[in-house]
């Protein structure tokens, strides 16, 4: 270590950048600005925009057919006839009542079973296990899984022929409604499989912020069963931070179209498939009829979010009585069981579906009450899968077009909260919300309408800028917990080395956040494929996805062209997330230190 | 010349009084040390002068690098090299890479410049290495090459040897402070270690929580 003027001499002198007038031109003694600081701070704001205009041009465009302003249809000026047809509708009451219950029950029942596992298991290795069996189920789109549900529990179905004839005694499949079931219990149980995942992954992010572990010693120690003293001490935290995706959940059981439309009931279906419906007659009058039943719609769901908001609250009010009863619950074996039997039942249900897709999309013949196809054949390939992959093209092409300004906008917001060095105002996090918990059935056909007037239908922009809604809440969600937990100490010595702002975001962060941004980038395209809705009402029929054309196949009932879309919607969502591992293990494969991370 | 602090004090957010005032004047090769206990803002001093204060503190008084105000400089402006104790290589890069990281654009033979550094330290031969497998004593040689390599016209130590063992923290306070003295650079080394501020032999600042003074 011998001491060496060559080093101080092989740099000329570091020439100064220009932003320093810039920043210390009227700036207080403290922080100064950086660079391209002002073009930064648009990015919030467009973020804002991109979510709230399509939100709220949909929502006006849903209000004014809905009292009766529909030119197009030769109505004008304000009249309640929308609203008259739709309380006609013979359906409407059963409709509601199945929107309503199978929201809230699927709703109710995910969230008890996320706490039953995670009260009754976190920290155990069993939990490791759960964990890795339900986390993939996440990035199956909810309309793959529901076919997969479908051919598992129909009455021709594999659980059917396992079972039959020598538990059954049936030789015929059963003259049984099961899938499609007046009172939605299919759906519900579909619901409950596609959401419980995700409930469990978000309870996951938040006790990653409370000291859960702790506050379990101390119940333990004071004699508390698992379960209880989680509940007790652990819970209402927890749930502090999951309440909006909860919401998430309720308003969307309520309201969802694709599931519905391959498990729920027919006649009369859910509110939401019915205004679906309408808003695909060619009769003009029945979109008035279908914007009435959208504002319907969204004021069910309202009433159902402020009913959830009072039972939190008289469910305090009980648990902190329960909290202080003294009882220990120490026997909470059964309880602990019923948790892990229904995540194993959930991922067992639809990984077994899938793999249902997969078999009978190579099947050939294929009797009632056989396990197994008798023939395999290639058939059903040959003849859906060139299609199939072009329309896969259009929907990644979709997908990453919508994910990159997703990734732009999001990188933007949080790196001029970094800038800034301010937290993101709270408000924000229910404009990233207020998307996924408005119903897209109430916003969606307005939008289109809108659409329509102004010219704006054509082409694959304004589908783009629909799945752009749903997937940037989700990216953004993905993203900013690894972007906020980097070290901003590393920027300081990048700064301190000569590194720009955008240096340091570019050259050092970016590169070291890799992999969670890769993921996000997945998670993003998953959200993307599985959009039903978006692509059909705001494609106006024209354009066709993964997940449109695998809907379609629901009434008809070809279960071997199901097999191969539902595979194709199914591989289109879990291929990023493939690439998002396997891509930074290969260009990081010689640094230890971004393994892991 | 070297590194001169007129009437610095530092308010924490929604704090009356200021959580320390500092005046000080650290002559080119000459370490400044700052001893005190945690909280008492040590760390905070330095992030002010490296520019990256957090918003919500008050800071007035003014910093001067070799005749020039700092005070509202853009932090990659200032040329103040910082090291921390933990070395905070960018794990995403080489060896080499981290060091051609702090090297200025305009130079050329980059590659050259930079294993003739690893010579320096002791480490030649490892420009290709993946920096997580070195040993601490080794990233905190790397760490401190790639600071020297930028050019940096004062250093800023922040515990910079509390995560060395015993023999290592003595060979590391010997290069920083030979390296310092030899390129003339003020230092300013905030430690809780007083046998830190013993090696560096030059003046030492007590801060006390509340209130500071020279």
């Amino acid at each position: 270590m011998r001491p060496n003027g060559s080093i101080a001499t092989a740099s000329p002198t570091k020439s100064v950048s220009a932003n320093i007038s810039n920043n210390a031109k009227g700036r207080p003694n403290g922080r100064p600005l950086f660079a391209s600081g002002r073009r930064l701070r648009a990015v919030p704001f467009i973020t804002v925009l991109a979510l709230l205009v399509p939100v709220a041009a949909g929502l006006w465009g849903t209000v004014m057919p809905a009292f009766g302003h529909l030119p197009a249809a030769g109505h004008v000026g304000m009249s309640l006839i929308a609203w008259e047809a739709l309380f006609d509708w013979p359906g409407l009451g059963r409709a509601v009542w199945l929107s309503v219950s199978v929201g809230v029950i699927s709703t109710l029942v995910a969230l008890l079973l996320v706490i039953l596992i995670v009260a009754g298991w976190h920290g155990t290795r069993s939990f490791q296990w759960l964990e890795r069996l339900l986390s993939p189920l996440l990035s199956v789109p909810h309309a793959a899984a529901a076919f997969g549900l479908a051919f598992l529990v129909a009455p021709s179905g594999w659980l059917s022929r396992l079972m039959s004839p020598w538990a059954t005694g049936w030789t015929r499949p059963p003259d049984l409604l099961i899938v499609q079931d007046p009172w939605g219990a299919t759906l519900m149980a579909g619901m409950i499989a596609k959401e419980m995942p995700f409930l469990l992954l978000m309870t996951l992010a938040a006790l990653s912020q409370v000291h859960h572990v702790e506050y379990a010693r101390v119940t333990r120690a004071l004699g508390y069963g698992r379960i209880k003293g989680w509940l007790i001490a652990v819970f209402p935290a927890v749930y502090a931070q999951i309440r909006l995706p909860v919401y998430v959940v309720l308003a969307y059981g309520m309201s969802v179209v694709d599931v519905a439309v391959i498990l729920g009931p027919n006649t009369p279906p859910t509110l939401s498939v019915q205004i679906v419906r309408w808003m695909s007659d060619p009769d003009l009058m029945l979109r008035m009829q279908a914007a009435a039943g959208a504002l319907l719609q969204l004021g069910l769901v309202g009433a159902a979010l402020g009913a959830w908001r009072v039972a939190e609250w008289a469910v305090a009010k009980w648990g902190q009585a329960w909290a202080t009863s003294g009882g220990r619950l120490r026997r909470d074996w059964p309880l602990r069981v019923v948790g892990q039997f229904a995540a194993v039942a959930c991922s067992a249900a639809v990984l077994a579906g899938l793999a249902g897709l997969a078999v009978w999309s190579f099947a050939g013949r294929w009797r009632f009450p056989e396990a197994w196809p008798q023939t395999i054949k290639f058939s059903s390939w040959m003849r859906h899968g060139p299609e199939a992959i072009e329309v896969a093209g259009v929907t990644l092409f979709i997908a990453a077009v919508a994910v990159l300004i997703a990734l732009v906008l999001v990188i933007g917001c949080l790196e001029a909260e970094h800038r800034e060095g301010r937290p993101m105002n709270p408000a924000a996090l229910w404009v990233l919300y207020l998307p996924l918990i408005v119903p897209q059935v109430a916003f969606l056909p307005g939008l289109q309408g809108l659409l329509l007037w102004l010219g704006w239908d054509k082409g694959l922009w304004p589908v783009i800028a629909a799945h752009l809604v749903f997937v940037l809440p989700y990216v953004f969600l993905a993203f900013a917990d690894p972007f906020r937990a980097w070290d901003t100490r590393q920027a300081t010595v990048a700064a301190s080395l000569g590194a720009s702002p955008n240096g340091v975001l570019w050259r050092v962060r970016m590169p070291m956040l890799l992999a969670p941004l890769l993921t996000a980038a997945a998670v993003g395209i998953a959200v993307s494929v599985g959009q039903y809705l978006p692509t059909l009402l705001v494609g106006g029929g024209r354009v066709s996805t993964l997940a449109t054309e695998a809907v379609a196949l629901a009434a008809g009932g070809d279960r071997r062209a199901i097999g191969v879309w539902g595979l194709a919607q199914t591989g289109a969502a879990l291929l990023p997330f493939a690439l998002a591992l396997a891509l930074p293990a290969m260009i990081y494969a010689r640094r230890r230190g971004m393994r892991g991370g | 010349m070297g590194l001169k602090l007129t009437d610095v004090t530092i308010t924490a957010p929604g704090a009356d009084a200021p959580m320390l005032a500092v005046s000080a004047d650290v002559a080119p090769g000459a370490v400044l040390s700052i001893m005190g206990p945690s909280g008492v803002g040590k760390s905070t001093l330095l992030a002010w002068l490296t520019g990256t204060l957090p918003v919500g503190f008050q800071a007035t008084g003014r910093a001067e690098l070799a005749g020039r105000d700092i005070t509202n400089l853009a932090p990659e402006a200032r040329r103040l090299g910082i090291l921390f104790q933990d070395h905070l290589l960018f794990p995403h890069l080489s060896v080499g890479a981290n060091l051609a990281f702090g090297l200025a654009a305009g130079v050329s033979n980059r590659r050259d410049v930079v294993d003739q550094a690893l010579v320096e330290i002791d480490l030649a031969g490892y420009a290709d290495r993946d920096p997580a497998t070195l040993s601490g004593g080794q990233r905190a040689r790397v760490a401190l090459m790639r600071m020297l390599l930028s050019e940096p016209e004062a250093l800023l130590l922040d515990e910079p040897f509390s995560r060395l063992d015993a023999a290592l923290r003595d060979q590391m306070r010997d290069l920083v402070f030979s390296r310092a003295r030899a390129k003339q650079l003020p230092v300013i080394m905030v430690t809780h270690d007083a046998q830190d501020a013993e090696a560096a032999g030059g003046e030492v600042l007590h801060l006390r929580s509340g209130q500071a003074a020279r």
